[in-house]
């Protein structure tokens, strides 16, 4: 059943039929892999205007060459501390479809790796722990030269709804603390 | 979009432009005014759907627009008088076809719904003309700008139809017309012929060669017959020849309709073509005055002004840094050009509110018939002109107030008699420009708020405490607080679950403010003011921490330095006497390193009273190009939109009623013992009665 809807969804097809392509990045040291359909540009960190009673995971907002693009702190939405922005940090730049419209929202990593291929039949799916992140987070793991990669599940990572919800939340909680 | 696909769309488009002015005409003879033009106006719309329908094969719409068609010739031909009945159905008639072509335009078919209720109309509609066909025919056309010797019974028209080359490319079928001549009389002989038909290697099978002799027996007037092919009028040479025992007539009209100087004597008298002349000649003009511009492609071109603006505040902060008066000087005569050019920009955006009061004569028309209540309706400053997406977005709240005013404003006729006014009704609609704003405004003559029922009722709800005093301005706010409806009974309007606080939140919402005036047994009026654009604004920076922010500067009343000796705790200072409850950006924002330098205090507008926003530093004025924030922060309150600097640094643009209503319903929950101020729950209603809405 999984690999019905990762037939469907994943990264772009590759020379070979059967393989996407994936980029692979690094947050705090674990490698993680999405498909790179859904990228639009990698930039480097700068010029980031935070956003007031928003929860640690949303870092602020950049100019992205005119349109206003909120940047999604990915460590921090996995639970973990919040990213040190440090010489190679990056933001990812993915298009996230949601209700029929399409929304930019930039992802900040550690680092960004490589553009691999990873056939679909090396491709696992989630195990129901042991990924150190939420289980519906994991979309499958991909095996890259023996070791496993974790390909994340962007509409649920950066659901707009559930960004939303939990920015709602922690502006109620800003304000009984106020 | 394919061709055809674009063709579709526009036929829908200007179907509805065509139901829009079918409705305006019904609307304007049921009230007695309008004259044989305006029939006719009626007429040609109709006739022009009915005959687009037809080309793109929409069977349902062509069927029923000829029954509608029908009667209005028996209109035309003063068989039928014009009642208040007749113009009931015939508005109905058009919300059919309006709601046939909806769907035809969705692409979900087949609503049995539409199709009973499509019948029932028929039923009605034929009701009407139930008498003998030829006797009513045979009526002459006397409303016919330019008929000719009316016929004065059945005759015979020879038609000799010569269709230019590019018919079929047109995506016209020749047979279409035969088949809608067939329904105007009967066809005795159709011959067709080819002309220029070029040998078989050079024959291409898009070009028409096609010739129709036609003979038909018909009581249509020439007009009539020459309509038959208003559509492909002007790529082809039509000929129409009346077979009498006497001298044939002949006419022929092609490019223009000028008839020959033939041998035969003219039919049409020269004055009657001059005027027709004109008129062409006219419509030519304006047509030719509008260009119909996607406004997608406009929204682009404000944007794209909207990047330009912020490149050139770049520019000119580069010139600064680097002190070079020649650049300075250039930098500046580019942006003066640039401003001009954002106006004239924002100007194609404008649109007359108009056309969005003209729709609120069928609403008052329809409302008043329900409610059994005599109202008109004065409409004024119709040609002011406001930003597009405004128009959309308060024809919502205003239809609202309309109809508010209607049910519970104007009194029944009887009520208004023994109160010695006047039996009917009088609602306005008003628009004009007021410094940068557009005011707009709904004034009734109706019975008035009630100061005290409304004070009861807030009591009652809870609203306010009991025993406040309120100043007459706030207890006319308090109609648009949620929760609150002074409706004792619940009628089809009013009850439906949308009170005056989805009003008011809709107007600020575009940045605008609504305003309450009323007079007992004299009237209410509501001005809602709403600034022109929603693209640009006029703002004030002001730091916070390491952020900037934008307040909008029609908010801002002045800039003052925090009193040195104001405590770290306290939430009000002394303004000259007055009392300033503030906010701290930094606390309410929870930004944690310290303070570098003197704070500064921006006091605020907020509806009637006063506050004040600390903040870290004032930057200035600026002119601010509104970005929307993403779907994330939706519910964020406080945060309105953003904007970029010139630096190219995102700025927050402030939402100070959201602001000052989160303040407001803290200390609220807070209570006035932990509250700084306002002392009292009822003294801070009084207060800032319009930040109560936002819950």
């Amino acid at each position: 059943m999984k690999s019905a809807v990762l037939h469907a969804k994943p990264g772009a097809e590759s020379a070979q039929p059967g393989v996407s392509q994936y980029l692979t990045f690094v947050l705090g040291g674990e490698t993680y892999a999405v498909g790179i359909l859904r990228i639009k540009e990698i930039i480097e960190y700068g010029a980031l205007t935070s956003v007031p009673m928003m929860p640690s995971f949303i870092r602020g907002v950049i100019n992205l060459r005119g349109a206003v693009v909120p940047v999604v702190d990915l460590q921090a939405r996995f639970g973990k501390t919040s990213t040190q922005v440090a010489r190679r940090t990056c933001i990812v730049i993915l298009e996230i479809e949601s209700n029929g419209e399409s929304q930019d929202i930039g992802v900040l990593v550690d680092a960004v790796n490589a553009v691999l291929d990873i056939a679909e039949a090396d491709i696992e799916p989630p195990p129901s722990f042991g990924t150190g992140i939420r289980p519906d987070f994991v979309e499958g793991m991909g095996k890259i030269d023996g070791r496993f990669v974790i390909i994340l599940d962007l509409s649920r990572v950066l659901s707009i709804d559930e960004l939303a919800r939990l920015a709602s939340a922690s502006q109620q909680e800003c304000e009984s603390a106020f | 979009m394919n061709e055809f696909d674009q063709a579709r769309q526009t036929f829908f488009d200007e179907s509805r432009d065509m139901l829009r002015e079918i409705e305006d005409a019904l609307l304007v003879l049921e009230s007695g005014g309008g004259d044989a033009e305006t029939l006719n106006g009626l007429f040609r719309a109709a006739h022009t759907i009915k005959g687009s329908a037809g080309l793109f094969g929409y069977e349902d719409v062509v069927a029923f627009t000829h029954e509608v068609e029908t009667v209005l010739d028996r209109l035309r031909a003063g068989e039928l008088a014009f009642g208040e009945e007749l113009a009931g159905l015939m508005l109905a008639c058009a919300d059919h076809v309006s709601s046939l072509l909806a769907e035809l335009e969705s692409g979900n078919t087949g609503e049995t719904a539409d199709r009973d209720r499509g019948t029932g109309l028929v039923t009605r509609l034929r009701s009407l003309y139930a008498t003998p066909e030829a006797t009513t025919r045979a009526a002459s056309p006397a409303v016919e700008a330019s008929s000719d010797a009316p016929a004065s019974g059945p005759c015979r028209w020879r038609i000799d139809v010569r269709f230019g080359a590019d018919v079929f490319r047109n995506g016209m079928d020749p047979l279409s017309f035969i088949r809608y001549l067939g329904t105007r009389g009967e066809l005795v002989r159709v011959v067709t012929r080819l002309f220029d038909v070029p040998p078989a290697d050079r024959f291409d099978a898009e070009t028409c060669h096609l010739a129709l002799d036609i003979l038909v027996h018909t009581t249509a007037s020439r007009e009539e017959l020459e309509k038959v092919f208003d559509f492909v009028r002007d790529d082809c040479t039509l000929v129409l020849t009346r077979v009498t025992e006497g001298a044939p007539s002949v006419e022929t009209t092609g490019t223009g309709a000028v008839p020959t100087e033939g041998g035969t004597e003219p039919v049409v008298a020269p004055e009657v073509v001059n005027v027709a002349m004109t008129r062409q000649k006219e419509q030519r003009a304006e047509e030719a005055r509008f260009i119909r511009v996607q406004a997608d492609k406009l929204d682009e071109l404000i944007s794209l002004v909207g990047e330009l603006v912020i490149a050139g505040a770049g520019a000119t902060l580069v010139a600064r840094q680097i002190r070079h008066m020649g650049m300075l000087e250039a930098t500046q005569s580019i942006s003066d050009l640039v401003e001009e050019i954002r106006n004239s920009a924002l100007q194609l955006r404008m649109v007359q509110i108009g056309d969005t009061f003209a729709r609120f004569r069928r609403v008052v028309r329809d409302v008043s018939h329900d409610l059994g209540k005599e109202i008109e309706l004065e409409i004024r400053g119709a040609d002011t002109e406001l930003d597009k997406s405004v128009v959309e977005k308060i024809a919502d709240p205003l239809m609202h107030l309309v109809r508010n005013a209607m049910d519970h404003g104007i009194e029944t006729g009887d009520e208004r008699a023994a109160a010695g006014k006047p039996r009917a009704g009088h609602l306005r609609l008003n628009a004009y420009h007021d410094s940068g704003s557009i005011v707009i405004e709904v004034q009734d003559d109706g019975r008035g708020l009630d100061r005290a029922r409304i004070l009861r009722k807030a009591v009652e709800r809870g609203i306010v405490p009991e025993n406040t005093e309120l100043p007459e301005d706030e207890v006319f706010g308090l109609i648009f607080m949620p929760g609150f409806s002074t409706a004792e009974t619940v009628t089809n309007l009013s009850g439906r679950g949308v009170g005056m606080d989805v009003v008011k939140r809709n107007i600020e919402s575009l940045r605008g403010t609504v305003h309450v005036a009323s007079t007992p047994g004299a009237g209410t009026k509501m001005a809602i003011r709403l600034p022109l654009t929603l693209a640009i604004i006029d703002g004030f920076l002001v730091t916070v921490g390491r952020s900037s922010y934008v307040i909008p500067l029609d908010m801002v009343v002045e800039c003052i330095e925090l009193p040195a000796d104001i405590p770290a705790h306290a939430q009000h200072f002394n303004l000259r006497g007055e009392v300033l409850p503030f906010l701290r950006m930094r606390d309410v924002f929870q930004v944690e390193d310290s303070v570098a330098g003197h704070e500064s205090v921006v006091v605020v507008r907020n509806g009637t009273s006063r506050a004040g926003l600390v903040v870290d530093r004032l930057l200035g004025e600026l002119q601010a190009v509104i970005k929307p924030l993403g779907r994330i922060f939706r519910d964020l309150q406080g945060i309105g939109g953003s904007t970029i600097l010139g630096s190219g640094e995102v700025a927050l643009i402030l939402d100070v009623p959201a602001l000052i209503a989160r303040a407001t319903r803290n200390s609220t929950l807070a209570g006035p013992a932990t509250a700084g101020i306002p002392r009292s729950p009822g003294r801070l209603l009084t207060e800032i009665p319009s930040s109560l809405e936002r819950e």
